[in-house]
């Protein structure tokens, strides 16, 4: 693991909402390229709030505060430019939020639109169409790119979603409970997907549903009342935990 | 990719700006009229301002000729405006409660949909087309302008928005309020007059304060109805004054214009206490 | 007090404001019919004449539906460049805090003041600057009219667009910030399209009030009885010859002003109609 360069690696990140709270404190991990890492844990346990400071979410919100480092290819994303970071760091939400307003094609683009970037009429159909086919959605709505993607199954929205974020290229894909709204077979679906996107783009996801980390994921994170309670490769964590509180969680004894 | 950046955040920063400079000079005007009808109008302001009628043209010009200021001030509209608002008043605080349970509770009724579309339709209809409607309704019929006709005028007026806070208000509370009250055995007329519309209090009464301080400065609608009047007067079948009509008056009459400042003061921190007053109910309600 | 008793007192009050709104309708048609019946409907309409020399008596109301029209849409033009950002102030770059809390108070109470003292200040502070600035020698015209009229509407139009702008999902711009959008961008390419209706029919809304604002039009636009050859001519609109001749006029004359009155209603009724639609349909979305 220390031989090859990390992607992105947090160096005693913490995160707190009032100046009393913290909401994760001290978290230190690197994370490897075109690798999947799950985030897991009960609920309040700062998973969330990790990931989206990876993204600088926070700081859209002026009472948040987000400490230590954030390392991007060894540079600190940190004290960097939000709109920059993002492009490179892509993220799906719990919810899929295509934009009502703008057709599936136009969803697709939206980066590139939102980042005042123009693109010539073939570049444009080649990206949606490579997105769209990277996210297997391609042969569902070749036909319809005109409609809103609105009108599209949650499972579809979501991978419209990710067809979006892939669409500027990011080096890291972030998730957020990408499933929690969807139903059994469109989560097969998105797991099958990240599966194969694993190939072009490093993968966090934060999940509560420890079946699917087992699934998807080739290394897992633990998290406790904002604390990292343990990382490691996902088969050696589910089988032999180290630390007591993990092996509470993962045996359903906790949250 | 990376040279559109700074641009970007620029233009950003810029449109920040633009929204917060236009912001601020929105407030320009508000304080712009504030400081000249508080400038210009609180020299006129003294005990005779509000005790004595409008002066008639012969005591100005003797003012006028003598040098000294114009005597008088505008008691008559004063009291015409209380006539006025509190006959208002009094007529549609009950039929706007009403009207307003109505729509809350019915509100899925194809009939109280009728009455909610007629309520905006009221609302938006301009003030001078209820001074029309007045003079129809109640001037012609009682052959002369009256108090009464300008009663009926803000009436009207202040209806549709009496019955809009009402419902809203209602609409907001919560339902176990009136599920407790009829387990209680109490059957709907109760729950409503003593549990529901009196947790609805602050709103209504909220909304009593802006229907008050909305009328109270309406000008067109009483120049057919109540017409004005320079004397002092308590009787409400005959024409009467108003504070709005007295400002109308005096910047028509080129004698009286040294009055209308003052006149336009009264008004205006009557509205402005009123608007106020009501804002720090509905807070204070809403705790 | 009975079930019965209760339920029909509550319809009673109920059917007083259809009665009313009727009543408005028939009453105006009614006085009218006069005046609709002497010159015919269109050329009532459609007649610039306004003359009540007796023997000569022609009354047509074209003079002052356009001046209601221009200074409706003139008022409108003037107030967007302030109420849009008043509203992306309170709805979006402030929500929530105590600023927006000021300067929503600060808007409110620029609503209460009532037209006449509107009308009063344009009068002897906006009429001034206008004949200073050499763009009318009177300084009253349909232009110092609109721009009293548009500080008047501000209050209405950004107080209800803010509520639109207020109401896009933040799922949506973290969606769009993720992607990483600046917030002018977000903005313009979320906010803006997904609340799009709604500020619209906010405005369709302020138009709606802009066209029956009677005293500070009346106080402003000059007062003659010809349709105004620019923006700086003087005119009448519908409420303003309205509130100018209605006490002294008599017979054909009044019958006229009601028509124009009963135009007034119909004009507005229908503005408002459309403008209530849209933000129910939009407050759906």
């Amino acid at each position: 693991m220390e031989t090859i360069k990390p992607i992105l690696e947090f160096n005693k990140t913490c995160v707190s909402y009032t100046k009393q709270t913290m909401a994760v404190k001290y978290v230190s991990a690197s994370i490897q390229r075109n690798t999947i890492t799950a985030i897991m844990g009960p609920s309040g346990c700062g998973k969330s709030t990790l990931l989206r400071a990876v993204n600088l979410m926070h700081n859209l919100y002026p009472n948040i505060h987000v400490e230590g480092e954030i390392l991007l290819n060894g540079d600190n994303i940190l004290s960097m430019e939000p709109i920059d970071v993002r492009r490179k760091v892509g993220m799906v939400f719990q919810r899929p939020t295509p934009f009502p307003t703008m057709s599936i094609y136009d969803n697709v683009l939206a980066g590139y639109t939102l980042n005042g970037i123009h693109l010539a009429k073939s570049d444009k159909d080649s990206i949606v169409e490579h997105c769209l086919k990277s996210v297997t959605l391609w042969d569902e709505v070749k036909d319809v790119l005109n409609k809103k993607g609105t009108f599209l199954s949650g499972g579809q929205q979501q991978r419209l979603c990710i067809a979006r974020a892939l669409a500027l290229k990011p080096e890291i894909l972030l998730m957020d409970e990408p499933t929690s709204a969807l139903d059994p077979i469109a989560t097969k679906y998105i797991e099958e997907l990240l599966l194969t996107l694993q190939k072009e783009v490093t993968i966090v996801i934060v999940t509560h549903n420890m079946g699917q980390a087992k699934r998807i994921s080739s290394h897992s994170m633990f998290m406790y009342l904002g604390e990292l309670v343990e990382y490691g490769n996902t088969d050696t964590m589910f089988s032999c935990p180290s630390d007591d509180r993990t092996k509470a969680y993962l045996t359903g004894k906790m949250g | 990719m990376k040279n559109n950046t700074r641009k970007r955040l620029v233009e950003n920063k810029l449109i920040l700006w633009v929204v917060c400079i236009f912001s601020a000079l929105t407030a320009v005007p508000l304080l712009l009229i504030l400081g000249e009808v508080l400038m210009r109008g609180y020299d006129q302001l003294s005990w005779s301002f509000f005790t004595e009628p409008t002066p008639n043209a012969y005591k100005v010009m003797k003012a006028a000729a003598a040098g000294e200021s114009i005597p008088g001030g505008i008691a008559n509209g004063i009291i015409g405006t209380l006539i006025m608002l509190s006959m208002a008043t009094i007529l549609a605080i009950p039929i706007g409660i009403l009207c307003g349970t109505y729509l809350a509770e019915n509100s899925k009724n194809r009939f109280a949909r009728i009455v909610s579309f007629m309520t905006d339709l009221l609302q938006g209809t301009p003030s001078v087309i209820i001074g029309i409607i007045t003079y129809i309704w109640v001037v012609v019929p009682m052959k002369g302008y009256s108090a009464i006709a300008g009663s009926i005028a803000l009436f009207i007026l202040m209806l549709p928005l009496i019955i809009r806070s009402t419902e809203e208000t209602l609409t907001i509370l919560p339902v176990s309020l009136k599920e407790a009250g009829l387990a209680l055995g109490g059957n709907r007329a109760q729950v409503m007059f003593r549990i529901q519309l009196p947790a609805a209090f602050g709103g209504i009464f909220t909304g009593i304060l802006l229907a008050i301080s909305r009328v109270v400065g309406e000008t067109a609608p009483l120049m057919f109805t109540a017409l004005g009047c320079s004397m002092i007067r308590w009787s409400i079948n005959e024409p009467i004054s108003a504070v709005p009509l007295l400002i109308w008056e005096f910047f028509n009459d080129p004698n009286l214009q040294d009055l209308v400042w003052g006149a336009s003061l009264v008004l205006l921190i009557f509205v402005l206490t009123l608007n106020i007053l009501s804002k720090y109910i509905a807070k204070k309600w809403k705790q | 007090m009975s079930d019965k008793l209760y339920r029909v007192l509550l319809i009673v009050a109920a059917i007083i404001v259809p009665l009313v709104c009727g009543g408005i309708l028939y009453a105006l048609a009614t006085d009218a019919y006069e005046a609709f019946n002497h010159f015919g409907f269109f050329e009532f309409l459609t007649s610039t004449d306004w003359n009540y020399t007796e023997g000569e008596e022609h009354y047509g109301a074209l003079p002052f539906i356009t001046g209601t029209l221009m200074t409706s849409l003139l008022a409108l033009i003037f107030c967007i460049p302030f109420s849009l950002p008043v509203a992306l102030f309170v709805g979006e770059y402030f929500k929530d805090t105590k600023v927006a809390a000021i300067l929503s108070t600060v808007t409110d109470l620029l609503a209460g003041i009532p037209s006449i003292i509107f009308g009063l200040w344009g009068f002897y502070t906006l009429r001034p600057l206008v004949m200073a600035l050499n763009i009318s020698p009177q300084g009253s015209g349909v232009l110092t009219a609109s721009l009293v009229l548009a500080i008047m509407i501000v209050p209405y139009a950004a107080s209800l667009s803010a509520e639109f702008i207020k109401m896009v999902p933040n799922d949506l711009k973290e969606g769009a910030y993720s992607l990483g959008a600046t917030r002018a961008e977000v903005i313009r390419r979320v906010v803006f399209p997904v609340a799009g209706s709604g500020i619209f029919s906010s405005y369709v809304l302020a138009i709606g009030r802009a066209l029956g604002e009677t005293m500070t039009v009346t106080m402003l636009i000059g007062n003659t009885n010809n349709i105004p050859q620019s923006i700086t001519a003087t005119g009448n609109s519908m409420a303003s010859i309205i509130a100018n001749q209605f006490g002294e006029a008599g017979d054909l004359r009044l019958s006229s002003l009601i028509a124009i009155g009963l135009i007034l209603f119909l004009i507005t009724a229908i503005i408002n109609m459309i403008g209530k639609l849209m933000i129910k349909r939009a407050r759906i979305i």
